[in-house]
């Protein structure tokens, strides 16, 4: 009975090779280029909500800068500075995992994904104050603070965009809490055994990119 | 030699100095089609024949292209791509920019019909009615979702765009009706969106102006997307449509000149009308609030008298939104007799 | 029947035939009996044979509706149905032959099946990806016919705004289910990346992949960076349709033509998507059936990425009457220009191929025959649509309606089923009847020329597309197109009777019926689960190298 069969009892720091491919530096090589191609998937997915947004932006300027202007430039600045620390951590992760410490590489994880959550939290703050402010998008909007035409178009791009990256956050958190615990239960990083932790990594670094572009889209300017 | 090309390629006729070019660089681009399929048809199906397998595991020349014959290959056909590109690229030009005096038109698409307006005077449902050699500038919005204008016979099409002006420009060439279809999927009626252009020649045309506006058609309908320049009348005209819609009008009156259990409201004010009781009636606003208070008054002959009375569900401005509604769905098609079947007969 | 041919240049594998694999290392098809070890298989021969089954079964449901379609255009009022339930046919038969059929059908079928092969691996490089994208693809079908048949969407497979945010019928599953189906997608094109790129046997330099390889390669790249972006429209278009945000909706400020632009920069390579692996198909076919090489390989090679890269940036062209910019409508339509010129070059190469070639007529090489016919006439009308000034007239007519369909069901669908027939004997060890193939080949391409040129016709002569009734002058050319399509019914009918005859009765054919030396014939047919056995084979020569050894020097290699 066929299966992507796994060769011998696995060695400590070497990852099981795949019975189809050709040696171990194939399967590393394959499973970065699939990554890859995976992190290009899903900056494509967020361009067309940058096209959206340059589109209603160069036809409603005014109401994208006042509303703009209504975003709390703190916690926005503060989800920056959390999230490019926590890719900071996530490369550091790797750092380890090539030396094999599999506990800094826990506990670097660890700390990604407390500064993930720390991003989420201040997020649903901003969110809720949304809510009662009544930024809300479309047929909902209620802010009295500003009422120009198409400013409820982009608060709907506001909510959809950082929304759905809010979403691949979770996805990335997810993905670094699965590395955290194998790398406490399995203890099994070294110089030839990382690359589970590289593309965790490299997924993560894709999710702060996101943000850095978001930011100053929705928040600066 | 054209005729038997439009026979064979089921052109319709040209109607407009648009149609003309287009129609020489299709029979162009045609012509060339045919030939190079059929040449390369031939080719294959002669190589196919002379080089045939003779022994089952016959083995073949290596043959690799030289240069010059991929050249060939690639450079004639991109010649001919971007020629027809060129030619076609300048009639488009010529499509969308109008030339400077043309007289205008506003058209309204609207699920399922389409509105005319002129901007001196008269309107119409379904018919557009524009003088022969003189340039005509549509001006092309929609009231709810995209639509298409397309005629035929002038090789004219553009998107009706709700909040927003498309504009499509075309000088008739000779008199006659053509007909106009939404090429939009807009919903469950768009096959019957249908209307027609009538073009008059410039003498005849005059004429109709003349008598439109010595008719008593109201002004310039609500086909504008700036609803602050659209007089009250007209806004009454869609409160009175939506009232019509909510008070369940529609269940019994078409809008489209169907028959259905009461009479159609295409066409039904200043129609003259017979009644049961043998009498005539002309058509107008006492008449229509009339039968929304007492229906049961006069009633046209040859319906029933299943109308429910509206007296204390309407206010006065209500009917009189909904006379001014049914006061829009005027047609310029001058009908005589009283309510038999469409108004409108579709053209062949 | 002698299963290779005598030369070494068949490589090194020897020769085993059907007999002595059965015994030693069971063929992929009988390695492992229970249902368990098919559903939950990570073969990429044994899920090609259940996307082949899933995917014969949608063509089957959108074929019922195309004929129902044509069956109500008979008359020019009413004949079967009402007019909404006619909306809702064409949208579905669209929604299910693109989404649920055409694109996933060569790549997912034959490219799973058959690449490995190629390549000289074993597996795809991501198998559990790849039996994860069957199942997601049946996910997001399944959501998608639910919604389609209970209440379903009416908008036209295009589902343009404002419309689609608007209309009562149900919108949000079936744009939901086509979400889901366009992960599968995403991971198939990726996993054919990786493949390409990682799993050659060692003697496979990129120019020596088999031009199907090639074809594959370009379009999974569409696949992977178009995908993405319709799919976030499909989600936003859901969402709109619930909670009526008015992204699109222009009461609310929105941009009904943002819609289209955002709609087509996918929809536009997706097409090519579906047609590039049809174009593969056939330089594999057209090199074995003439055995020959085929006449400039790297032309042939890089076009199809040009096509790739080219029609990326010809959206466009759906949109010349849309209010877009002239300007826009001058560059779209230049480089709709350029994507028609990379075809071309294919087409001259395949009937070079044939030159000097020794052609044998078999059924998929009948096929080849419609689908150069169908290619060329029907990419020379795609070419006339991109000519500006022409669409004006043309744009939503059934014009473009049969353009399309030449090109997807013309040459697609002919290289579909010329694959069926070419690789049958690789994937189950048997032939079919020669004659039953030429037959329905015949009927096929017969039916479908009296299909659809009077929908040509039909476009010229003025009707629109999606009108469910028409002023009577059309009725002659519907009548005309309807009596052909069911000649075209009867074709895929008799196909189907007889390859499933085949499945049970058809002799065995032995590991290479074709005598090709296309990469894939060099292992078992049907192969052994793990594709060969002892050692990776080697590739002295490149594919499709039919020169006698004993010839005099043979040029480089262009």
């Amino acid at each position: 009975m066929s299966s992507s069969a796994h060769t011998a009892v696995a060695t400590p720091g070497v990852p099981r090779l795949a019975q189809h491919f050709a040696s171990l530096e194939v399967q590393n090589h394959a499973a970065r280029l699939g990554m890859w191609l995976f992190l290009s998937t899903e900056i494509l997915l967020f361009a067309g909500l940058f096209v959206c947004y340059g589109c209603y932006r160069y036809l409603f300027p005014e109401a994208f800068a006042a509303a703009s202007r209504h975003l709390d430039l703190t916690m926005g600045t503060v989800n920056t500075v959390v999230l490019i620390t926590s890719s900071l951590t996530a490369a550091l992760a790797v750092h380890y995992a090539k030396e094999g410490k599999s506990n800094l590489v826990a506990l670097m994880f660890g700390l990604t994904i407390a500064m993930a959550c720390a991003f989420l939290v201040i997020k649903g703050f901003e969110y809720s104050h949304k809510f009662e402010e009544g930024a809300l998008p479309g047929p909902y909007y209620r802010m009295q603070a500003v009422q120009l035409p198409g400013v409820p178009l982009y608060f709907t791009i506001y909510f959809l965009a950082t929304g759905l990256h809010a979403f691949h956050v979770i996805i990335g958190m997810s993905v670094l809490v699965w590395l955290m615990i194998k790398a406490i239960r399995e203890r099994n990083f070294g110089p030839n055994n990382y690359t589970a932790v590289e593309l965790g990594s490299m997924y993560w670094h894709l999710v702060d990119l996101v943000w850095i572009f978001l930011f100053p889209l929705l928040y600066l300017i | 030699m054209s005729n038997l090309a439009d026979k064979i390629l089921f052109l319709p006729e040209r109607a407009s100095t648009f149609a003309e070019k287009v129609d020489n660089l299709h029979y162009f681009v045609v012509g060339v089609t045919m030939v190079s399929s059929i040449a390369v048809g031939l080719a294959a199906l002669f190589m196919f024949f002379r080089y045939r397998r003779r022994t089952p595991n016959q083995a073949t020349e290596y043959v690799v292209p030289n240069l010059p014959t991929e050249f060939l290959f690639v450079s004639v056909p991109l010649v001919f791509f971007l020629l027809w590109f060129a030619i076609g690229f300048r009639d488009f030009v010529f499509y969308t920019t109008p030339p400077k005096d043309t007289y205008d038109v506003y058209v309204m698409g609207k699920q399922w019909m389409w509105k005319f307006a002129y901007p001196e005077g008269p309107n119409g449902v379904n018919v557009l009615t524009v003088p022969a050699n003189r340039p005509v500038r549509l001006l092309i919005t929609s009231r709810d979702v995209l639509h298409s204008f397309y005629v035929p016979a002038f090789r004219i099409k553009m998107d009706a765009l709700p909040g927003r002006y498309t504009q499509a420009w075309f000088e008739a060439t000779k008199p006659g009706t053509y007909q106009v279809l939404c090429t939009e999927y807009c919903g469950l009626s768009h096959s019957k969106m249908l209307a027609e252009v009538v073009v008059l020649s410039p003498e005849d045309f005059e004429e109709w102006l003349k008598d439109q506006k010595r008719g008593r058609l109201a002004g310039r309908q609500d086909a504008l997307a700036d609803t602050s320049l659209v007089p009250p009348v007209a806004r009454m005209a869609e409160q009175g449509q939506k009232l019509a819609g909510s008070q369940g009008c529609f269940k019994c009156h078409t809008m489209d000149g169907a028959q259905h259990i009461g009479p159609t409201f295409l066409g039904m004010y200043d129609r003259m009308e017979k009644l049961e009781d043998g009498k005539t009636i002309r058509v107008d606003e006492a008449y229509i609030t009339q039968s929304m208070m007492d229906p049961g008054a006069h009633i046209v002959s040859g319906y029933k008298n299943v109308m429910p009375t509206f007296q204390g569900k309407l206010q006065g401005a209500e009917t009189a939104a909904i006379v001014e509604f049914i006061k829009s769905l005027r047609t310029a098609n001058v009908r005589e007799g009283a309510s038999q079947g469409p108004a409108y007969e579709p053209i062949q | 029947m002698n299963p290779s041919s005598s030369t070494t240049a068949e490589g090194v594998l020897p020769a085993h035939d059907a007999h002595d694999a059965h015994h030693d290392h069971p063929s992929y098809l009988v390695d492992g009996t229970t249902i368990k070890s098919w559903l939950l298989t990570v073969d990429h021969k044994r899920i090609a044979l259940m996307y082949l089954v899933w995917i014969l079964l949608f063509f089957l449901v959108g074929g019922i509706f195309a004929m129902a379609i044509r069956i109500e255009m008979l008359t020019p009022g009413p004949t079967i149905m009402d007019a909404m339930t006619y909306n809702r046919t064409f949208t579905l038969h669209g929604m299910i032959m693109i989404f649920l059929f055409m694109i996933p059908a060569i790549p997912a079928v034959f490219g799973n099946f058959v690449l490995p092969l190629m390549l000289g691996a074993k597996d795809v490089a991501f198998p559990r990806l790849n039996l994860a994208s069957l199942y997601i693809y049946l996910a997001g079908a399944f959501l998608a016919l639910w919604g389609m048949l209970n209440g379903g969407l009416d908008t036209g497979w295009t589902f343009y705004t404002p419309y689609s945010t608007h209309t009562t019928t149900t919108v949000a599953p079936v744009l939901f289910g086509a979400f889901i189906i366009g992960f599968s997608s995403i991971a198939t094109g990726l996993n054919f990346i990786v493949t390409i790129h990682t799993m050659r046997a060692p003697g496979i330099t990129w120019f020596k992949i088999p031009l199907f390889g090639w074809a594959l390669y370009a379009t999974s790249c569409i696949q992977v960076l178009a995908t993405p972006v319709i799919g976030l429209l499909l989600v936003i278009v859901s969402g709109e349709q619930l909670f009526h945000f008015g992204l699109f909706d222009p009461a609310r400020g929105g941009d009904p033509v943002l819609f289209q632009h955002l709609f087509w920069f996918y929809s536009h390579p997706a097409v090519y998507i579906m047609v590039l692996p049809a174009f593969g198909v056939m330089s594999e076919i057209v090199a074995t059936y003439s055995r020959k090489n085929i006449f400039g390989y790297r032309a042939v090679a890089y076009s199809s990425l040009g096509i790739a890269f080219v029609g990326f940036f010809v959206w466009g062209h759906h949109m010349f009457v849309s209010g877009q910019s002239t300007f826009d409508a001058g560059i779209f339509g230049v480089l709709t220009m350029l994507v028609g010129i990379f075809t071309a070059i294919k087409v001259f190469n395949w009937v070079g191929t044939v030159y000097k070639g020794a052609v044998e007529f078999r059924t998929p090489f009948a096929y080849f025959c419609g689908f150069l016919f169908f290619t060329v006439f029907g990419g020379m009308t795609g070419i006339a649509v991109a000519t500006t000034s022409l669409d004006v007239h043309w744009h939503d007519t059934y014009f473009v309606v049969a353009h399309f369909h030449f090109i997807m069901v013309g040459a697609t669908i002919m290289a579909f089923l010329a694959a069926l027939h070419y690789w049958f004997p690789k994937m189950f060890g048997k032939t079919y009847h020669e004659g039953w193939g030429l037959v329905s080949a015949a009927l096929i391409i017969l039916g479908f020329n009296a299909t659809f040129i009077p929908q040509f016709l039909l476009g010229n002569y003025g009707m629109p597309r999606r009108y469910f009734e028409y002023p009577e002058r059309f009725q002659a050319l519907n009548v005309a197109s309807t009596a052909g399509s069911s000649l075209l019914a009867f074709g895929f009918i008799i196909i189907a009777i007889y390859l499933t005859y085949s499945l049970a009765y058809g002799r065995a054919s032995g590991q290479n019926p074709w005598r090709s030396k296309g990469y894939e014939w060099l292992m078992a047919s049907p192969p052994p689960t793990h594709n060969f056995v002892g050692p990776q084979p080697t590739y002295p020569e490149e594919p499709h190298f039919y020169v006698d050894p004993k010839k005099a020097e043979v040029p480089d290699v262009v």
